[in-house]
């Protein structure tokens, strides 16, 4: 299958990337691309095989419930773009 | 002293013959006259750097047994955050980014007393096999600047091979480590899946990415794991494992040594010069003793579409984070939320970057998840299952590290899929989370007036790294192809 120029506009959307009417075709072409060399993987019958999620298997740690790191926020934020009184500030998202 | 093994500095720093501020200048002035052409460093700061060594020289660490490493300079791939340093990741989006603390790697190197030289150029977000996506402009392959490096390593590639740096560490997800080490003559070690922290390591494809060192020889790899292994709590998926010395075995003799060939990656595809130079290291291990015995790897064909699911779906969603609230870039002009995060994001990431993201997105998407994603990791397992198959018959599997030696820029660039396959004998090693590394074995002649150096790969069973390393130690005390360096420089 193949994905059409809607498709490649709802997947950016999802990913949230903009993408100009200018780029959206050549996207398109290059995606198909891609989805056409991995469309081989289709014809392999896998029944019956476990997923492999992860290259080890290994089980999530516990640990104690207690703080292991020091508060930093000022030098966290020192790298954001923009913050006020300790927050991070973005377009107003409730009226 | 540029040519020296770590053993050497160490020696000569032990014995004052040298002091690590000394050291540490040498390779500043050669980065400071090669790079303008190399591009393989993206930030330097000589003060820093030199008083990391001026501390060094003073901490009573140079000498000391528990750090053979301290007082030697060693570059760090711009993927691994470092305090204080721009983090950059090869990309736009992290272009301002300064770290405010340090990868766990990072740290263990500075605890080890080794001096940061600076962060080296990469693939953007380690995505590229040619170092052709970094927001920098490309890193130029030493041994002849119109040719790609390899990547995303290629910067700690390149950095080492011009004697930028006695040493670099590197990222392999599906080979960022090997190719580049393959394609300017370096030895490159990726460990098993687990044995290096990823803790500040900034994420590609978790299930996949490994750090590892990228050095001269594989005594100065093994040196270089000693201080970089390790399990750490930080990182969910470190294995807690007794620590080990890789060098313990590297003397071994080679006698009755089990070689695997698989016949999948002998066939079509591998460049003439290359199968000249690996046929001809195979010749140089028989003569060592080893005996070589056909196996198969029946999925590895699959390796890399089933990478291509797999790695951008979970790029993503690491890359999510990239949001332009936190860190790193926000356009300039936006309107709401939604668009300040696509905007942002669109103009932060560059081209192939968007492109996996995009790919990722897709797969994991409703109504998508079971016929790739799922499938692709079921393809995971038998690929998995075929090299536990072939280790019951041999010590070790060996083939080249890629299909040719260096391509020239442009290549391969405008066709992704060409460019992917430029991973085709690394991807599955990173999928069964193998150790694998590459050590060089020859020169080929096919894309450059230049002989350009070619890579044998080397992959071992699960936690093999020290067999491996002997393996390709007693290989480099027979041959030379390891001492060899770019003319010119």
């Amino acid at each position: 299958m193949s994905l059409t120029l809607d498709d490649v506009r709802r997947i950016a959307r999802l990913a949230r990337l903009e993408i100009s009417a200018a780029e959206a075709d050549k996207t398109r072409d290059q995606l198909n691309g891609i989805l056409s060399f991995i469309e081989q993987l289709q014809s392999v019958d896998t029944t019956g095989i476990e997923p492999m999620a992860h290259a080890v298997d290994v089980v999530q740690r516990l640990r104690p419930d207690v703080a292991t790191e020091p508060d930093r926020r000022e030098t966290f934020q020192a790298v954001a773009p923009e913050t006020e009184a300790g927050l991070y500030l973005v377009p107003r998202v409730v009226e | 002293m540029i040519n020296a093994t770590l053993k050497e500095l160490s020696a000569a720093l032990a014995a004052k013959k040298v002091s690590a501020v000394e050291l540490t200048t040498l390779f500043l002035d050669r980065i400071d006259r090669l790079n303008p052409v190399l591009n393989a460093f993206v930030s330097t700061d000589r003060d820093k750097t030199l008083a990391m060594a001026r501390a060094t020289d003073a901490s009573g660490k140079v000498g000391a047994s528990t750090t053979p490493l301290a007082g030697i300079p060693l570059a760090h791939k711009d993927i691994f955050c470092t305090e204080g340093w721009r983090t950059s990741c090869g990309s736009k989006m992290l272009a301002n980014f300064v770290s405010p603390y340090d990868a766990t790697v990072v740290e263990k190197f500075k605890a080890a007393g080794m001096v940061t030289l600076g962060k080296l150029n990469m693939d953007e977000f380690a995505m590229g096999s040619s170092n052709e996506t970094s927001f920098f402009g490309p890193v130029k392959n030493p041994w002849d600047t119109g040719c790609v490096p390899g990547g995303s390593s290629g910067g700690s590639a390149a950095a080492v091979a011009a004697r930028l740096a006695p040493a670099a560490t590197g990222t392999d997800t599906g080979g960022s480590i090997r190719q580049p080490a393959a394609l300017c003559g370096l030895t490159g070690l990726k460990p098993t899946y687990g044995v290096v922290s990823r803790y500040g390591m900034i994420a590609f494809a978790s299930s996949l990415d490994q750090g590892g060192p990228m050095a001269k020889s594989a005594e100065d790899c093994a040196l270089l794991l000693n201080a970089m292994a390790g399990f750490d709590e930080r990182d969910s998926t470190s294995l807690e494992r007794p620590a080990e010395d890789y060098a313990r075995n590297l003397e071994q003799p080679l006698a009755g040594l089990r070689i695997g060939l698989p016949k999948e990656f002998f066939g079509e595809g591998m460049d003439t010069d290359v199968r000249a130079a690996v046929d001809a290291a195979l010749a140089e291990y028989r003569k060592l003793g080893a005996t070589t015995v056909e196996v198969a790897l029946p999925n590895s064909g699959l390796s890399v579409p089933a990478y291509y699911v797999i790695a951008p779906a979970e790029a993503s969603s690491n890359l999510s984070r990239f949001d332009g609230v936190r860190y790193g870039y926000r356009a300039p002009e936006y309107g709401d939320l939604n668009d300040m995060y696509s905007k942002s994001r669109a103009q932060g990431f560059g081209e192939e970057v968007k492109r996996r993201i995009l790919i990722g997105t897709y797969v994991l998407s409703h109504g998508y998840y079971d016929a790739y994603y799922l499938q692709a990791q079921k393809i995971r397992r038998l690929i998995a299952n075929d090299f536990a198959e072939a280790f019951k018959q041999c010590d070790v599997i060996m083939g080249p590290t890629a299909p040719s030696v260096a391509f020239r820029f442009g290549e391969k660039s405008a066709d992704p899929v060409q460019m992917y396959l430029s991973d085709i004998y690394t991807i599955a090693v990173n999928l069964a989370g193998l150790p694998g590394m590459s050590i060089p074995c020859g020169f080929g002649a096919a894309h450059s007036s230049n002989p350009m150096p070619v890579g044998l790969q080397i992959v071992g069973p699960w936690f093999g790294e020290a067999k491996m390393l002997n393996v390709a130690h007693r290989f480099q005390l027979a041959t030379d192809w390891h001492t060899r360096m770019p003319a010119g420089l």
